[in-house]
């Protein structure tokens, strides 16, 4: 699905991402864990294309594909999807109109027909249900006024409709409830098959208890430190990072 | 952000901004012209040209004896080089005055520019039910759909044949909202107008389609002056379009037209406007001086005028739509998109004026600016000592794409009568790169996403607009912005 070699990438001129190497296939979740500032959120930004993000060297193949080639849009349509941690407003357009657009330029860049406006709303209305999300969000401008919680569905829900190869939720987690977290996990875990593969980005375990990774990685200073299953994330939540920090920290003194 | 993605936003700022006016053409039709200059002379041939009675002759002398005593005024935040008006032709007409049964007998070519200029008569009359009298130069060639609107006594046609048709009702109401005294651009407007519209809406009648006219430039040095004039009487309704494109050319054009809306008891006005003139070129040159007084007056009890514009064109745009509140609990409204570009510059807002008792204004006002251009809102709120339980309602945005253009906001607020309640809220914007990438990230490419977002930012607006003059007033919006991203 993806394969990530030695990427590196700046941000105004600080090396954020120090060679990352990561291979994901299809039918695979792979969580990526990691205190603040370890690059997580970078590699998501990377991967989808922000300008704000210079790659300096590696490579990364999607399906094939020179991933780093392609413009932003073009990696959307192509299949890969980000969930936002902070979902932008855009006021005066409303969801259900910003996502009918977004589904149909993906739809015709693959060579798809263009759904009809019946056929969108079915198919929203059938995704909506898996997130118990009121319809009444559809008409509304996009993600403006939206709370916390809604906003984060309301990226899973995207994801659902858009239905990509591969899912990047850059802490999808952050700022949700119990009962929101496990609506949201929900809503993965139906997305979920042995086609597309999920990148987890989180914080915490907790979410992991929903949705269970085949792969954890710890990233740290811009590189993976550490790799394992499940059982790792685990093990993070009860001995926290620095086990494994001041580990690499001293490697790399050495 | 680094160095180079600042340089990569500059370029897509400046491939955006670099469209071309997609409307430029000239038309060769035979064109009959007066010498060039203003004196009494000419105004005196004017009007018997047109045929006029004595007292329209003689109110256009009174006019222009007046402008000649005025000086141009200069308190706009717009700069354009000085006008020579007696540089200028102050009559153009085409020279086959038709009197057509149908359109078949129409000139083919002048037929062709209205294609052109997307306003296909004919469809227009089986689809769209407007009836569009439209203005070719100076002159009104082609009216359709007078029948329906006589057999509910509505009068649409040219200010010219209502002058000799219906004087009394052009002597009471002409000037009586934009006086010749009103302004320089209206006194010489007053003393020149060549043609315009006249619609009188009878007690009690709802207009049953939207009245529609399609202005053209296309003389040279023809300083354009339409004279407009709408009379709602009790109880009426009508809903007017105006819009317009120009052909390309490198001579300044200036334009001054008026506008006079009036709506008595209960009625209500709803005056929209798309304007595409010709902009100028990327460098500045060219374009259109957009010189225009638009004021409306509800004269009546209940009465309610509308203002709903779209200003994408122009080199120079210089307006402020206004209404009297004059009636015991009238509403005056004013929506505006103005977009500039380039090197265009747009000095626009609105005038409410409370005299009567609860009466209510709002005020929405979208400024969207980019490349070298200015973008300035200014709206007068007035409320006089009598208005017991005034209202109004202001809200300004403004929008900047690129770092090279300016929004400005100057609301004036004069209240006095301390019942009044006004609130007033402006904000400014930019478009987000964080707005793009997420749009972006859904596959919506940047241009698609601009647009996307202006289109959300100018939504209030749009919504007021009648459906056909929403989607024409969308893709000039996109014309005008194609490629400006910042």
């Amino acid at each position: 699905m993806i394969e990530i070699k030695n990427l590196h990438a700046n941000v105004e001129g600080k090396e954020i991402l120090q060679g990352i190497n990561l291979k994901v296939n299809a039918g695979e979740i792979h969580a990526i864990m990691g205190p603040n500032g370890s690059g997580k959120s970078t590699l998501a930004n990377v991967l989808a294309g922000h300008e704000g993000y210079e790659v300096t060297e590696g490579s990364v193949s999607f399906n094939g594909k020179d991933l780093l080639d392609m413009a932003p849009e073009d990696r959307a349509r192509e299949g890969l999807f980000l969930a936002f941690q902070y979902p932008v407003e855009i006021p005066g357009i409303s969801n259900a109109t910003f996502l009918q657009t977004a589904l149909n330029e993906i739809r015709k860049y693959n060579g798809q027909p263009e759904l009809s406006p019946k056929e969108f709303l079915d198919l929203i209305k059938e995704k909506s249900e898996i997130l118990n999300m009121d319809s009444s969000l559809l008409s509304r401008a996009v993600n403006q006024g939206f709370s916390g919680g809604e906003k984060k569905r309301n990226e899973i829900l995207q994801m659902l409709t858009i239905n990509p190869k591969l899912a990047i939720l850059d802490e999808t987690d952050s700022g949700l409830d119990i009962d929101a977290l496990k609506i949201v996990s929900q809503g993965v875990n139906a997305f979920r098959s042995d086609d597309n593969a999920v990148i987890v980005v989180t914080h915490y375990q907790r979410l992991l208890d929903y949705i269970v990774p085949d792969f954890v990685h710890v990233l740290f200073h811009g590189k993976i430190i550490k790799s394992g299953n499940k059982d790792l994330a685990l093990e993070l939540e009860e001995k926290g990072y620095d086990w494994l920090t001041k580990g690499s920290l001293e490697t790399q003194n050495v | 952000m680094p160095e180079e993605n600042k340089n990569n936003e500059m370029k897509v700022v400046e491939d955006l901004t670099q469209s071309e006016y997609k409307w430029g053409f000239v038309t060769d039709i035979e064109e009959e012209e007066f010498p060039i200059g203003l004196n009494e002379e000419i105004i005196r041939k004017i009007s018997a040209k047109k045929e006029e009675p004595e007292w329209m002759t003689e109110w256009r002398l009174k006019a222009f004896r007046y402008w000649k005593t005025m000086e141009e005024p200069h308190w706009g935040k717009v700069k354009f080089p000085k006008i020579d008006y007696q540089a200028l032709r102050y009559f153009a007409a085409p020279k086959q005055k038709p009197q057509y049964e149908s359109l078949d007998e129409v000139d083919p070519e002048l037929l062709e520019t209205f294609e052109k200029l997307g306003i296909p008569l004919e469809e227009q009359k089986v689809l769209a039910g407007v009836a569009v009298d439209a203005v070719f130069d100076s002159v009104s060639v082609a009216t359709t759909f007078q029948e329906t609107l006589a057999e509910k006594g509505i009068i649409f046609c040219p200010i010219s044949e209502a002058i000799k048709n219906y004087p009394d009702l052009v002597k009471k109401y002409m000037g009586s909202v934009v006086p010749y005294t009103d302004n320089y651009y209206a006194a010489l407007n007053s003393a020149v107008f060549s043609d315009g519209s006249f619609a009188y809406i009878p007690k009690g009648v709802r207009c049953p389609m939207e009245l529609s006219t399609y202005f053209r430039i296309n003389a040279i040095n023809t300083g354009q002056f339409e004279r407009t004039l709408i009379i709602a009487d009790d109880d009426s309704y009508v809903s007017y379009l105006e819009g317009c494109t120009a052909p390309m050319r490198d001579e300044n054009q200036l334009h001054a037209a008026v506008v006079e809306l009036i709506a008595l008891e209960n009625a209500e006005i709803k005056y929209s406007t798309v304007q595409n003139w010709y902009p100028g070129d990327k460098d500045g040159k060219g374009g259109i001086y957009n010189l225009v007084t638009k004021r409306g007056a509800c004269r009546g009890n209940n009465s309610k005028i509308s203002w709903t514009q779209v200003e994408t064109g122009s080199a120079v745009t210089w307006k402020y739509p206004g209404c009297i509140l004059q009636g015991d609990n009238s509403v005056g409204e004013f929506y505006s998109v103005a977009v500039t570009n380039n090197h265009q510059q747009a000095d626009t807002g609105t005038k409410m004026i409370h005299i009567g008792k609860n009466t209510k204004s709002t005020i929405i006002s979208k400024g969207i600016s980019a490349g070298k251009s200015d973008n300035s809102y200014r709206g007068l709120v007035k409320v006089t000592k009598n208005a017991t339980g005034a209202r109004n309602f202001s809200q300004c945005d403004s929008m900047l794409m690129g770092n090279q253009c300016g929004a400005h906001t100057f609301p004036y607020l004069e209240i006095d009568n301390d019942t009044a309640i006004v609130e007033h809220e402006a904000t400014t914007s930019k478009v987000s790169e964080d707005q793009i990438f997420y749009l972006n990230q859904r596959g919506i490419a940047t241009e698609d996403a601009v647009n996307m977002i202006v289109n959300g930012f100018c939504k209030e607006v749009f919504k007021e607009l009648p459906m056909e003059f929403a989607v024409e007033a969308q893709k000039l919006l996109a014309i005008s912005l194609e490629g400006s991203v910042g």
